[in-house]
């Protein structure tokens, strides 16, 4: 009964009545007696008017699903044997399973087994050793400005937390507000800027007709954007086009930036993970630092750590002078203690573990380059397979693209059409994640693109 | 219109502000990737502008970011590890430490760890909302299995990261959805609070709590200020254990409480950082929470597994939100978590497993419960040595007993900012200057000490 009452929209004189009535006598519903309240509670039981001012939640409405994390909940939903889930970018082996390194578990087991550690609170910067290994990792261990003391690390919540805590840096102490990001990129890119407080623009980035990089797009774009504003740069493995900048390009654009005094912000989520090296992986950032200037980076160790759900990043600032890292430093830790007040330290550990030692480091990248092999070889399988079937089009973008998806070209119809006929479950811009094919599957997407494109 | 930025290398970043900017520099020479070309005696400022503004040696975009001065109460361990003195004592942070001034782990946690490393989960991502297992978990550990709230679907439970993240989903959720409500926050209350407020663009005010004529509760200035504030305020209510005075309201006030939000109309914002740990028991330690769901509010809980499982490192904890219905409580987990997805996408799995472990085996259960006992325990007991030592060793006759009344990690001693900075300065204890002490952080061995300390600072310093 009570439960009638509470889920319904009171009316005003509903509740005015109610009111009155517990002021006049005090209700006592025989069916509600709470299990744990003493008898002075058990006279006075009565009715709070729910919302008798209005509900806080009145304006609530139902948000729509995550439309990357969506595809998953989609997925889980379907009941087809034969479905496959090529929408959010997390690995899986031949078998269609996730996959935990072999040197993570090394690396977990011997924390486990350390009686010696404790869970006291990190510092609000995270783990002290973690930030000096993922600078090094992304930088180079020779980084000029790693010696220079110039470079603020800071642990962060996996790449989001990197790019929110340094969105929300700079929205407090940077002049400029405006954050350009590419088209398209990364779905949660325009959200995690918004919410610290920057502005999103946009610069082109893809072309389709070509589907490459629309480098004319870019330079016209960047040219014309304000000095001083915010670039968003995805390190290498461009996500969801898999299109990166040749060095030569690379090398133009940060001309351009620098000429203009363009800040550039990176996203560095596929180190390693895209060519299968690490060192090659990261020549963009290098490229920039460098240069001597000055830039973010959002470091993330989801995927080529296979740490997803640990959540483990970091973001450093590589700044002009070792006096400015400190004061950054500092400014940083005032964003992350209203957020959260200090990282967690499960996944961190996991990978200082692993960046500290020579042996499991090897193993790291063995394992990784395994990983990055794997995709490649999907990325042939398609595109042969689509070649077998006559499928019309160029698909050589499969296997120019790089890094863990592939902007297929398909539209949202057809996406559609092969959720619904086919049971794939990919984003609706088109993006498929390489890492979720299989050799047992890959012949039912070759036939899912080939009817969608013949078809539709 | 360029924008501008000015620096000098004889100008301190404190003199940069509020100068105009100016834009320095000359046109780099288009040289190859890694060479830069040293600006040297361009370095200086000059009174005109260049169009092709190369990003010379010294001039930073970041010059005029100032020091932050340290977090007020984990910048205190950060001197606490500085100070080389041995008599050194932390009594900073809210963290548990045994008769021997070690941290802590749990003897369920390790068994859970090990339970989860022989399982062999996977690491893929949670869902936004996070561990549904752990969802589960905690909302029954708050308001009771049984819970009526709980069984008709009307709590949205998502994990946070420890009572931080908690607090700040909550706080961005009314942001959005309250845009016109204000929070009142207790005077004092923990000093994070009102960061987490101003960062979410919440409006907050104080309500009074603390009465240092009495070293306790000012319960008429709580309740008038709570009249006082405009209908349909969410008041910030600590669940037990108040942060920092350790003074919690009766039964009887929180009853009181109860009425003055109903008739005001305020939605109930409880801090939940303590259960278990104030009294020793889970479920007296939500009597205020479960209280103001019994009597029909829509409420708002932020839970913390921190100090009740020794978790702190780990970040775990949630928002859960009681509403008037199952649909209701449906759309406002749909909200929390299109704010928790451009904040860190979905929450870290290994604490929520390790909580989801304990509480789902009735053995770790059983076993948690009396290692909290003890930690309770021990923190009880080391109250009643420092009063017991205050009362015999302070000749003035000065009443201490509020010590004693006083409950969970925290003492607030009544001592005011200079006194706590000679409790630092000469005695090398580290505690914040609002005169409160981790009871955590002490041992039955060091109370004597502590009220040599206490007694020396209440009466010698102004």
């Amino acid at each position: 009964m009570d439960e009638a009452i509470m889920s319904v929209d009171r009316t005003t004189s509903e509740r005015r009545l109610s009111t009155l009535v517990r002021h006049l006598g005090g209700v006592s519903c025989s069916s509600c007696s709470p299990t744990h309240s003493s008898s002075s509670e058990n006279a006075r039981i009565s009715r709070a008017p729910m919302a008798a001012f209005g509900s806080v939640f009145a304006s609530v409405v139902q948000a729509p699903e995550d439309p990357i994390l969506g595809v998953t909940v989609a997925y889980n939903k379907d009941p087809s044997p034969a479905k496959v889930n090529l929408g959010v970018g997390a690995y899986r082996t031949e078998e269609g399973k996730p996959l935990v390194l072999n040197v993570v578990r090394k690396a977990e087991q011997s924390l486990i087994n350390d009686p010696s550690r404790f869970k006291e609170y990190l510092p609000i910067t995270g783990l002290g050793e973690f930030n000096k290994l993922s600078a090094k990792l992304i930088f180079g261990a020779d980084s000029l400005a790693i010696q220079e003391n110039r470079v603020a690390t800071v642990q962060c919540l996996s790449g989001t937390g990197s790019l929110r805590v340094g969105g929300e840096f700079l929205a407090k102490h940077y002049h400029e507000r405006s954050i350009y990001i590419p088209v398209p990129t990364w779905g949660n890119h325009p959200k995690v800027f918004m919410m610290a407080g920057l502005k999103p623009m946009t610069y082109r980035y893809y072309n389709p007709s070509t589907r490459g990089l629309d480098v004319q797009g870019l330079v016209e774009d960047l040219s014309a954007a304000p000095e001083g504003s915010i670039v968003l740069l995805h390190a290498c493995a461009h996500n969801p086009t898999g299109c990166d900048p040749t060095p030569e390009q690379w090398e133009q654009i940060r001309q351009l930036i620098r000429s203009r005094s363009l800040l550039p912000f990176f996203d560095s989520a596929y180190q390693g993970f895209a060519s299968g090296s690490l060192d090659k992986d990261a020549f963009a950032v290098r490229l920039f630092v460098a240069d001597g200037g000055e830039l973010l980076m959002a470091q993330s160790y989801a995927k080529n750590m296979g740490l997803y759900g640990e959540r483990v990043g970091a973001l450093s600032i590589v700044c002009k002078s070792a006096d400015v890292a400190g004061k950054v430093e500092s400014q940083l830790k005032l964003v992350i203690r209203p957020m959260y007040s200090n990282p967690p330290l499960h996944g961190a550990s996991i990978v200082a573990t692993i960046l500290r030692s020579p042996e499991l480091y090897h193993e790291w990248t063995v394992e990784l380059k395994a990983m990055a092999d794997r995709i490649i070889t999907m990325r042939q399988g398609l595109f042969d397979a689509l070649h077998a079937r006559g499928t019309p089009g160029d698909w050589s973008h499969i296997i120019k693209q790089i890094g863990m998806f592939t902007f297929t070209g398909l539209n949202k119809e057809q996406v559609a059409f092969m959720t619904r006929e086919y049971h794939i479950y990919m984003t609706s811009d088109g993006r498929i994640s390489m890492a979720g094919l299989n050799k047992k599957n890959l012949p039912q997407l070759a036939d899912a693109i080939h009817a969608a494109v013949t078809t539709m | 219109m360029a924008s501008l930025v000015f620096s000098s290398t004889s100008a301190s970043p404190v003199a940069l502000r509020g100068r105009p900017k100016l834009a320095i520099g000359v046109a780099q020479p288009q040289s190859g990737a890694g060479h830069v070309s040293v600006r040297g005696k361009d370095r200086k400022a000059r009174p005109f502008i260049t169009r092709a503004v190369a990003v010379g040696k010294k001039v930073s975009r970041f010059d005029d970011v100032a020091m932050a001065p340290p977090d007020p109460i984990l910048g205190v361990s950060e001197a606490f590890r500085a100070c080389t003195n041995e008599l050194k004592l932390n009594l900073g942070v809210g963290a548990y430490r045994t008769e021997d001034l070690q941290p802590y782990v749990l003897n369920v946690v390790k068994k859970a760890e090990k339970l989860m490393l022989e399982k062999g989960d996977n690491k893929e991502y949670l869902p936004i909302e996070g561990l549904a297992a752990f969802n589960k978990a905690t909302a029954e550990l708050l308001l009771g299995a049984d819970n009526r709230a709980i069984q008709s679907q009307r709590v949205a439970t998502v994990q946070g990261l420890s009572g931080t993240g908690s607090l700040r989903l909550a706080a961005a959720f009314i942001n959005r959805y309250c845009p016109n409500s204000k929070v009142l926050i207790s005077s004092p209350t923990w000093g994070n609070h009102k960061n987490i407020f101003n960062d979410a663009g919440v409006p907050w005010s104080e309500y009074g709590y603390y009465d240092p004529k009495t070293v306790g509760l000012d319960f008429e200035g709580m309740i008038a200020d709570i009249k006082a504030a405009p209908s349909g305020s969410f008041i910030l209510l600590h669940g037990c254990a108040h942060n920092p005075t350790g003074i919690d309201p009766t039964p009887e006030q929180w009853t009181k409480i109860a009425d003055v939000l109903e008739e005001k109309g305020h939605t109930p914002f409880f801090d939940v950082a303590y259960q278990g740990f104030a009294s020793g028991s889970l479920d007296e330690d939500a009597h205020a929470v479960r209280l103001f769901v019994e009597r029909g509010f829509e409420v708002f809980v932020a839970q913390s597994y921190s100090k009740n499982l020794g978790l702190y490192s780990e970040r775990i904890g949630a928002i859960n939100v009681v509403c008037s219905s199952s649909d209701v409580a449906n759309r406002v987990k749909s909200q929390l978590k299109r704010l928790a997805r451009p904040m860190y996408s979905n929450p870290p799995v290994h604490g929520a497993r390790i909580v989801a472990n304990v509480v789902g085996d009735p053995n770790l259960f059983s076993e948690w419960k009396a290692e909290m006992e003890e930690m309770a325990g021990r923190i009880k007991s080391v109250r009643k040595r420092l009063y017991d030592n205050l009362s015999q060793k302070d000749k003035s006759g000065k009443d201490w007993s509020f010590i004693l009344k006083q409950i969970g990690m925290f003492s607030f001693t009544g001592l005011n900012t200079s006194q706590s900075g000679n409790m630092t300065n000469k005695w090398h204890v580290y505690m914040t200057k609002d005169g409160r002490i981790s009871l955590a952080g002490l041992s039955l061995a060091k109370c004597e000490y502590l009220a040599d300390a206490i007694i020396d600072s209440y009466h010698n310093v102004n």
